[in-house]
């Protein structure tokens, strides 16, 4: 069976949700066709060339009906940043009403489920759903928005700022085995708003399955919106996501990716600078053992004036992993004043580790400060040695450089207990000693 | 305490110390005093173990024990201690965290029981008023954007934490206003005790106003080429370097 065809059998038996409306099933067959004239991408991609996906294409995952979790409110506590912020728990993709908490969002503040927001508000939903996230050229996008079961849809209204954090927790577990998940969020700040999101996906065992998430995020006029994603799969799991951000003017989109966990990982994060004034942050760091291999690319278009972009991303390779980063920033011929700066940096801990890492930069203004660099490495001798000339042994210097390396990066998160258990994760995880 | 004999130590294929003896005993001072690119700062890190130099022929020992044999780390355990000119900066790593990973790592060398963070906290509040330091500096990351004065009283901050036998200051006073150079050599002062000896590598005879050595020894060309008491400083004060220079290249 070719890869498009485990999917044609299940997108034919896929029923329309019960109460949805009618421009659903018609977006969802064009998205179908689009991935099926396309097809998986393969290296000879640009876009794909030092990550290969054929071991999803190769394996046959399919939607499941999971039963009702019986995890309980403990089971979760791992991945639970602060118990009193708002949440969305998802077990092996299925919505769990008793293991979430949103009722104390402000009143105009809507956050709903996509099968609630089907029923509930669907001309809102036809009027955002699919319009950021194009899939004429993103098979993984267009086989997301054909199969798309369930997801977070957000509504910021006007001048509202939203004080508490919202998680959004994806679980998968023993249950998960052969699965392949397609979430989807859509987010849509409106002026002078304000939301932190932070979408954590994690696994309760080793399972093999697909996560195939897709982000669309509207920032409007003087919006800000905080978006930190944390990817710790179960380490036989693939994940692949999209996220697409458009910006209006003097507004702020902040973006965080923690990678460390699937075999294969992919992050695309895209924002559109169409506002005079507004700002993107793109930052990350991903942390690979093993045979690992986590690919991010973002894109950064800025398409009014005076827009600055910050991006900083970190990798630390252990094993035989390997990372990629691909940061693509394009300046309109418009987009004067453009203020654009992106740094990545990998620290390689062994010999057969590797990193491939392509700064992409077109521009076409000719007031602007673009600048760009890269580098892959390994431990300096000069900080490992102040550290011995004070007692501390050549391992625990190393871990504890190794930590530091990632503490840079980790330390651009705004959102304190999440940067706290970020650092916690990557100091045991390198020390094998306990955080204070 | 310290016995350096006929010391010859290179980068590479250059040779930078080029037959040094020097011998430190307790309760001592010791300037090490000469021009730029003398090899003051080779010798410093030389003691200490820096992997980037080649020991080729001589030795070190303290206390009889033979330090060219010992690991940078097991230097340090043995009560050797270098300031570093440039100190290090580790963000995400706690000036407290560091202190106390580093004090636990000497103790448990001597068979002493480690510290847990809370009992850390009494050793840390006497050490930081031998520097003038706030407590807040400990929650800092190490090094990382103090200025310039900051970071020389961390490294004599980490001195008094660790108590070394020997501690050798590399240009300690480099780079500091008269207000941190006062600071850090008061620090020093405290420190002093009849059981232990210091170093100081200097360029400028200024710090050695603070610090008054027993012993100042002019380094050129990776030799010593003079030897003398605290009088020699001031000497190459007035007159520079430059007569004592000739006579080696004559």
């Amino acid at each position: 069976m070719t890869p498009t065809a485990t999917y044609s059998d299940q997108f034919a038996a896929l029923a329309a949700p019960a109460g949805a409306p009618a421009w659903l099933p018609a977006l969802r067959q064009q998205a179908f066709e689009r991935f099926t004239t396309l097809g998986f991408p393969t290296t000879r991609n640009e876009d794909w060339h030092f990550t290969s996906v054929a071991p999803i294409a190769e394996r046959p995952f399919k939607a499941i009906k999971p039963a009702a979790t019986t995890l309980t409110a403990s089971d979760l506590a791992p991945w639970i940043l602060d118990p009193s912020w708002h949440r969305l728990v998802f077990v092996n993709g299925r919505f769990e009403p008793g293991l979430s908490q949103f009722s104390e969002l402000p009143a105009d503040v809507e956050v709903a489920t996509l099968s609630d927001a089907l029923r509930e508000s669907p001309e809102w939903l036809s009027a955002h759903l699919g319009k950021l996230a194009a899939f004429d050229a993103a098979a993984f996008t267009a086989l997301n928005t054909a199969f798309m079961q369930d997801g977070v849809m957000i509504h910021v209204p006007k001048g509202e700022t939203v004080e508490l954090p919202l998680q959004i927790l994806c679980l998968a577990d023993a249950q998960a085995q052969g699965a392949a998940f397609h979430p989807r969020l859509l987010v849509v700040a409106e002026a002078q708003s304000q939301i932190s999101l932070i979408e954590t996906f994690a696994a309760i065992g080793g399972a093999e399955y697909l996560v195939n998430a897709v982000a669309e995020v509207t920032v409007a006029d003087g919006a800000r919106v905080d978006h930190y994603k944390v990817q710790q799969e179960s380490t036989d799991a693939y994940h692949v996501s999209a996220v697409q951000v458009t910006q209006g003017r003097d507004s702020i989109y902040h973006s965080f990716s923690f990678a460390a966990g699937a075999a294969l990982s992919r992050a695309n994060i895209y924002t559109k600078l169409l506002g005079t004034g507004s700002e993107a942050r793109l930052n990350g760091l991903y942390v690979l053992d093993g045979t690992q291999h986590a690919d991010h690319q973002t894109f950064v278009e800025h398409i009014a004036e005076a827009c600055a972009s910050r991006e900083l991303y970190k990798g630390i390779l252990d094993g035989s992993s390997h990372g990629v980063f691909n940061g693509k920033v394009y300046v309109d011929p418009e987009a004067q004043k453009t203020d654009g700066k992106q740094t990545n940096k990998a620290l390689l801990l062994s010999e057969q580790a590797r990193v491939d890492t392509k700064p992409q930069l077109e521009i076409f203004a000719d007031d602007v400060k673009c600048t760009h660099g890269a580098t892959v490495g390994r431990l300096d001798e000069l900080p490992l040695f102040y550290l011995k000339s004070r007692g501390i042994g050549a391992e625990t210097a190393k871990a504890l450089l190794t930590y530091a390396f990632a503490a840079e990066v980790l330390e651009t998160i705004e959102n304190d207990p999440l940067r706290l258990a970020l650092e916690r994760t990557v100091f045991e995880r390198f020390t094998h000693a306990s955080f204070e | 305490m310290l016995k350096i004999t006929n010391l010859h130590a290179s980068v590479g294929e250059k040779e930078i110390l080029k037959g040094i003896s020097l011998t430190v005993n307790a309760g001592e001072v010791h300037a090490i005093m000469g021009p730029n690119g003398s090899g003051k700062s080779t010798l410093a890190q030389v003691i200490a173990g820096h992997p980037g130099y080649e020991v080729t022929s001589g030795s070190i020992e303290c206390d009889g024990q033979d330090l060219l044999e010992l690991e940078a780390e097991e230097r340090a355990q043995a009560g050797v201690f270098l300031a570093f000119q440039y100190p290090i900066e580790i963000p995400g790593v706690t000036n407290a965290y560091f202190l106390r990973a580093a004090y636990n790592e000497i103790r448990k060398a001597h068979n002493q029981p480690e510290l847990d963070p809370i009992e850390f906290l009494d050793v840390m509040e006497e050490k930081l008023t031998v520097v003038e330091m706030d407590a807040s500096m400990m929650q800092r990351s190490v090094n990382a954007g103090f200025s310039g004065g900051e970071k020389k009283r961390n490294e004599i901050l980490q001195m008094a934490v660790l108590e070394p036998k020997l501690a050798v200051l590399d240009e300690t006073d480099s780079g500091l206003d008269i207000d941190a150079l006062r600071i850090v050599a008061e620090g020093v002062n405290k420190l002093k005790r009849p059981d232990n000896a210091t170093i100081v590598v200097t360029h400028y005879q200024r710090l050695l106003n603070y610090i008054v050595p027993d012993h100042v020894h002019v380094l050129a060309g990776g030799r010593i080429i003079k030897s003398g008491g605290k009088e020699l400083a001031l000497e190459l004060e007035a007159k520079g370097y430059d007569w004592l220079l000739e006579p080696v290249t004559a």
